[in-house]
Parts: C-alpha cells; structure tokens; sequence
C-alpha cells in the first residue's frame, strides 16, 4: 500500500509539466495534498528497516552462543598462517577513477531538473544542455587521450604528466 | 503563456566574452595538449594560453562598448569591473610570458599549466563582474581549485606537495565560510544579489544576521588576500609553490577577491565595515612586516611582504567611498605589476629546482647581473614606496583617503609600518649591492619572453609611479557604479519569488 | 509531529558529527559521516527541499562517501595515533567554540520568528529547481562545467605526480 502510494506520487510529479490531454488518460491516485503525509511512507520504511535491524543484532546476541576457542579467533581456521602484512598500498589509478566517477555522477544529478522542465525550455533548454555536456566532452576526452581510464599500460602513453 | 524570456540577448554574451574566450582556448588546449609530446606541449600550449589572453584583453575592450546587466542579473559590466577584467587578463599575459622559461628549465609538462591558468583566470573575471553572490562562490571556486592544484606543480619537490595540501585544506575551510554568510545573508535579506541586498540594508532596519553574515563572509574572503589574522598559510604555500605561480596567485586572485569585496562592503553596504576593517588591516600590516624582518628565504620575504599590503590596501576599504574605492583599485594594480615584476627576477634567479632563494644566494647580484639587479630594485623600491614609482602614489591615494574619512589611528599605523617595511626590502637592495659574492657560477641569460614580462611590469610600475593621473581618473569614475547602482537595475528577482 | 521529527534527525546528525569526531578508525568516522549525511537528507525533506534532499543521498551519501570509504581500505589505514593536541587548542580553542555557539544561537533566535511559512509552499521540487537553475541561474549552472574540466585536470595532475613518485620506488 505504501509503496504503491510513493510510485504514483512520483508518477504525479513528473506528470505535471505534460499538457492536460496526455494526463487525463492515466487514472491518477488522489495526490495526497499535505506535504507531510506524501512522505509518511518513506518514514515508516526508515522505521522499519531500523527497528528490524536492531531487533536482529539484539537477538543474535542475546540468545546466541559465544565460544571463543584460540582456533576459532586465528584470521583463518585453516591453511597457512599469514605472513607480514596482508594488505599493500593500491595504486593511485583507484583514486583517479573515483574522483571521475564523481565529476560525472554531478552531471547526472544535473540531467534531472533539466529533464523535468525541458519542454517548459523549449528548444533552448536543449541547447543549455547540449553545451553543457560538450564541455564535460572535453574533459572525457582529455582523460581518455591522457591514459587515466588506461588500466593494462601504466604511464607508456604519450602526454603523461 | 510564456512571457517570461527564456532566450539571452547577444548582449548578455557580449558581457562575458572575455570569460568566454580564456574558456575556449582554455578547452583548446586540453584537446590537444595530450597529443603532443612534452616538449612540443610546453612550447604550443603555451603559445596559445598567450595568444588567449592577449584576445581576452581585446574581448574586454568590445565589452566596455556595451555595459550593463546580463543573464538575469548574474553580472554586471559597468567601468569597475572593465578595470579588473583589464588587470587580470595583463597579468595573466605576463604570468604566462614568464612561465616559458621556467616550464623548461623545471622540466614541467605545459598543457596542464596553462590551461589551469587561463580557466583560473576566467574565474576571477567572472568574480570581478559577478553581481550575485552564487556566481562569486562558483566563480571563486574555479579560481581557488585552479591555483591550489597549481601551487603543487613542482614535481621533484616535497615542499610543493606540501604547500598544495595545505593550501587546498585551509582555502577549502575558508571557502565554507564564504558560502555560509552568503546562506546567511540569504536568510537576514531574502536575497542573493548584491543590490538586492544593498537595498535591503540601506532601508534603516539592519537585522543582525546580516552583521553575522558580513563577518563570515569576510572571513572566507580575507583568507584568499592573506590578510591577518587569516594569513597563517601565505609563508609557506609561497615558498613551496612554482614562483610564476606564486606570482599569479599572490595578484590574480587577490585583485579578484578585492573587486568582490569592493562590492559587498560598498555596493550591498554592509553594516559594520569600518571596525572589521580597521583591526583586519592594522593586524595585517603589523604582523606581516614584523614577520618579513625576520626571514632569510626571499619567497618567504616577499610571502609576508604581500600580507602586509594586503593590509595597506584594507586601510582604502574603510574610508569614504569616493575615495576609498579609486585607491583601493589603483593599489591593487600598482601592486599586481610590481610583485608580478619582484616574483619574475626571483623565478628566474632561482634557476634548476629553485635552489638559489636566500638572502646569502643573492650577495653580489649586482656584480654579477647588473641589469637583473637594477631591475629587482626597482621593484623593491615600489614596494618601499619610494616616490617615482607605482608604490608611493598607491600608498599616498590610500592614506589620504583614510586621512579624509578620519582614520588617523589607522594611518599611523600604517606610516609606521611603512618604515618598519623599507628595512628590508633595502636588506635585499644592500645585499646584492655590498655584500660580496659566494658563488660567482654565471647567472644564466634573460630570454625573450622573461624579458618582456619584465618590461612590461615594469613599464607598468614606473608608468604609474609618474602619469598616475589617468588610472586614477578610470577608477574614479567607476565609483558611481558600485555607490549609485540601484538606478539601472532591472527589477530583481529573488529565489523566493519565483513561481 | 513534524518539529519532533526535525528535533530528531537534527539530533540524531550532530551524534553522528560528534562520533565522527571521537572514533579512533577512519572507517567508523566514515560511517558516522554516512549517518550525518543521512539525517541532513531527512533534514532538508523536512524543509520541504525534496529535489535537493534526493541529490544529498545520491552525491553525497552515495558517490561521495563510497570514494571515502574506498580510500581509506586502499591506503590500509589504519587506527590514528593519539596525541593530546596542542594545548593552546583546547584552552583558546573550547572557550572559543562555546563562545562562538553561544553568539550563533543568540542570532538565530533573534531573528526567528520574523514569519512562518507551510513546508511545500516554497520551491523545493525538481520542477522548481529546474526553472531556476536553466533559466534564472542559467549562467552559474554553464560555469559549473569549467568548474568540474579544472576539478578533472586536477586530479590527471596530482595522479600523476603520485605515479611518478610509485614508479620510482620500484
């Protein structure tokens, strides 16, 4: 019940902006119209997934047994004991491709409001976007000429700092 | 339906076209800087940063033909902001003139660099026209991320690293304080446009959250021009940093920061300027001279230096303002041209990995280049103040505004630490001229480009500290715009209003 | 009901800011960072910001903090070493703090209560946002993007030095 009332919310919402015609031919859910109750399922989703979280970890321990045994507490119950340090430092690529992830993933975020009001924008709100996106272009093709996207060969491109 | 305009004017672009221009041949160079090799990068890359400048300084020109609000009361182009757009693309031009030698001799890679440079410098134009307080922020960014990453390009150098990291973390700190007053602001007045909220202040009731937003938005900004007691980074994010760079970072963005200022203490009138201001400057000035005294490294001498006439310059923003905002303006340029001129001897001088930076490093200079010499103290001298240079009528129009609003406290402090000051910018003067050399290894020969940007700072410096007349007047007349702009706005749209 | 709710997730976050402060591993402060992400999105719901509060959990409680954790596994941090500080923080520093509280509330409350307003009534939908940010923020929204090209070239640079610097280790 709750679920289906959050989809046809979000349905409503992204209905708005269409002319009326288009709209009249969905049978919409009364929207409720207090802010606060649109979003009491989301609250009693968060509750619940709270409390059924902390009524599990409760209960394991609580009722569960706990027998420490010197095997038991080893990093592994068999095979060879580890020797040195088990974890090396990664490569830098790592970091590199997650601060890329990010830079693209705001741009992402930016495609929604944009995509909402588009028609509201007329053909110029494509425009905004489509130079929006060029720029973001460049960049992509900078760090894909630069090798930073380039797992296998580590520095033998060309243009490395 | 739709009366609402959704499309921009030509003229709206017109407006930014400086900005536009360092973009595009910013973008230029990124697409093809990672085809070419290394040295082909430092040599054409930087070519085009040059030539992008040199059209940003034409594009500013067509702009000044047609001034006025543009996209939707984002920026204002009007003579105050002509003046820093003009500023700002001189220096950049001259950064990247000096930087040619210095990207060999260092062995950088250039594409990066310039491109950084000219995206950083388009941000500051955007701050300098910028007449809405989210577009300073973003504006603000671009020129910060820019010279942060910048301050770390010597690669072989720990201390490089070093000054970038610390220089990112504490400028990333001040950056929030910037954007909650700005937050702030929005909740005292209801607005984020500077004449917005200018209109909101002169109405008589001055909420107290403005005075709170005022003072955190001094904050972020006094961080970026180094002024005490936010200026505890300058000594060694200087030293560390690349000296072109230094010399980019320590006029580029400051003249930025100091038009953003201009307009949010004068424009949006901002209640409580002139105490803020007063302790600000007077702490600048003391603490930045009383540290220069002290110290052996050059960069780091002229790290303090700088601290100290970003107070000077702080002394202009309390007095009245139709004289406070011309010499706060020909201040900034005065000083831009002649730091600019100091860092291009010290970078060259420096030579391979920047090792000859001390005070011991330059005994005998004047023997062993005469000409270098001469040039550097001439520099100094301006930086003194000494009559015949930028620096005297830059420090004269200052105090004689602050004399004319009543600040003589102020000004007594500032003549006081202008003596404290000429001590040793003339240790530097005494050492290349009496102090015999240690090393007599050749100083390597000015090429072209350095040349050049030496001339052309110092052709600025002696060029104000004679015909200062015709600056002056410019920056005079840009009063009017920041005093009396409610007149040509268009009618304001906050965020609360829409729809 | 609602103010409790707010009163909640408002406390609920400065625990969470709080603990990030006191855990001794980086990881369990990036997890209470989570936390404090989380509840500014409960938090800005509140407001009525709906659009805004989607994009804190997609950026920032997402993107962001998934760069954060994965950070601090790659470089194998381990639990800090604690110093005692300096002392000049705690005595300038705690003074300064409450100080500093005390003065920001003292605003705040001084100027509360200048009007109230229904959550929902102001722009907070994507619809809102939308038109403000392609229409009257056109110009901030296209600047962003040179923004986000020196964000990215910052990080080729510093990446890169940094592969230098592994390569000559060995």
């Amino acid at each position: 019940m709750c679920a289906q009332c959050l989809t046809l919310f979000a349905l409503n919402s992204s209905l708005e902006c269409f002319p009326n015609s288009v709209a009249n031919y969905i049978d919409l859910a009364p929207m409720p119209d207090n802010y606060f109750v649109r979003y009491l399922p989301l609250l009693i989703h968060f509750l619940v997934a709270v409390g059924f979280a902390s009524v599990v970890v409760t209960l394991s321990w609580l009722i569960g047994y706990r027998r420490p045994s010197r095997a038991k507490m080893s990093p592994y119950e068999c095979g060879m004991t580890p020797i040195g340090d088990t974890q090396s430092r990664f490569s830098v690529k790592f970091y590199l491709v997650g601060m890329l992830f990010i830079l693209f993933d705001v741009e992402a975020v930016f495609l929604y409001p944009w995509a909402v009001i588009l028609r509201k924008l007329k053909m110029f709100g494509f425009w905004e976007m489509f130079v929006y996106i060029a720029i973001f272009l460049v960049g992509f093709f900078y760090i894909w000429k630069k090798g930073a996207l380039d797992w296998a060969a580590p520095s033998a491109k060309r243009g490395e700092v | 339906m739709n009366p609402i305009q959704i499309i921009p004017h030509a003229a709206d672009y017109v407006r930014i076209l400086p900005e536009l221009v360092l973009s595009v041949f910013g973008m230029i160079i990124m697409l093809i800087d990672p085809l070419l090799d290394d040295r082909r990068s430092r040599s054409l890359s930087g070519a085009l940063a040059l030539v992008g400048s040199l059209v940003a300084i034409i594009a500013t020109w067509m702009q000044s033909q047609s001034p006025g609000l543009g996209f939707w009361n984002m920026v204002r182009v009007d003579s105050f902001s002509i003046f820093f757009h003009f500023l700002i693309a001189s220096i950049t031009a001259i950064v990247i003139l000096m930087s040619y030698e210095y990207m060999s001799v260092q062995e950088i890679r250039g594409g990066e660099y310039y491109g950084l440079i000219l995206f950083g410098a388009c941000g500051m134009m955007l701050m300098s026209s910028a007449v809405e307080l989210v577009l300073v922020f973003i504006a603000l960014e671009i020129s910060s991320i820019s010279t942060y990453v910048l301050a770390g390009f010597r690669r072989r150098a720990a201390i490089s690293a070093e000054s970038s990291v610390k220089y990112f973390l504490l400028g990333s700190f001040a950056t929030g304080f910037f954007l909650y007053g700005v937050a702030l602001m929005f909740g005292a007045t209801g607005s984020t446009t500077i004449d917005a909220i200018g209109n909101v202040l002169r109405s008589g009731h001055i909420p107290v959250l403005a005075y709170m937003a005022i003072a955190f938005m001094f904050v972020g900004l006094g961080f970026k021009v180094a002024a005490a007691p936010f200026h505890i980074w300058t000594p060694d994010v200087y030293e560390g940093a690349p000296s072109p760079v230094v010399a980019f970072m320590s006029t580029a963005p400051k003249a930025a920061v100091f038009a953003v200022l201009l307009r949010v203490l004068f424009e949006a009138n901002a209640p409580g300027r002139i105490w803020l201001i007063w302790v600000t400057a007077a702490l600048s000035m003391t603490l930045g001279n009383i540290g220069a005294l002290v110290q052996d490294n050059v960069k780091r001498l002229l790290a303090y230096s700088s601290i100290a006439h970003a107070g000077y310059l702080l002394v202009a923003f309390a007095a009245l303002p139709e004289n406070g905002i011309p010499a706060a303006m020909f201040y900034t340029a005065a000083y831009a041209f002649t730091n600019i001129g100091a860092f291009a001897v010290v970078s060259h001088f420096g030579g391979a990995g920047e090792r000859r930076v001390t005070m011991e490093d330059y005994a005998g200079l004047g023997k062993r280049s005469p000409l270098l010499a001469a040039t550097l103290t001439l520099f100094l001298l301006s930086l003194i103040g000494i009559p015949m240079t930028a620096g005297f009528f830059a420090k004269f129009y200052v105090f004689s505004a602050a004399i004319k609003a009543n600040l003589v406290g102020l000004t007594v402090i500032g003549f006081l630490n202008s003596a404290i000051a000429a001590y040793y910018y003339l240790r530097i003067i005494v050492v290349m001229y009496m102090r015999e050399e240690r090393d007599d290894s050749p100083v390597a020969p000015v090429p072209f480009a350095l040349g050049m940007a030496l001339a052309l700072s110092l052709f600025a410096t002696m060029y104000l500290g004679i015909l200062p007349g015709r600056m002056l007047d410019y920056a005079s007349s840009s009063v009017s715009d920041l005093v009396a702009p409610a007149m040509q706005t268009m009618p304001v749209q906050g965020i609360a209003q829409v729809h | 009901m609602h103010l409790i709710l707010f009163l909640i997730f408002g406390a609920v976050c400065v625990a969470g800011a709080v603990n990030l402060l006191l855990q001794h591993h980086p990881i369990d402060s990036a997890l209470s960072l989570v936390v404090v992400m989380g509840a500014l999105a409960a938090e800005y719901l509140l407001l009525g910001a709906e659009f805004v509060a989607a994009v804190q959990v997609i950026v920032y409680a997402g993107a962001i903090m998934v760069l954060f954790v994965f950070v601090i596994m790659l470089l194998n941090a381990g639990e800090e070493a604690r110093s005692g500080g300096s002392r000049i923080a705690w005595v300038i520093g705690v003074p300064g703090m409450l100080l500093g509280g005390i003065l920001m509330s003292w605003v705040l409350l001084k100027h509360s209560g200048t009007g109230q307003v229904e959550v929902g009534s102001l722009p907070g939908s994507p619809q809102d946002i939308g038109w403000l940010l392609f229409h009257d923020f056109l110009l901030p929204f296209e600047v962003t993007s040179i923004l986000v090209l020196i964000a990215i070239m910052g990080a080729v640079v510093l990446a890169s030095h940094a592969q230098s610097a592994e390569k000559k280790e060995g």
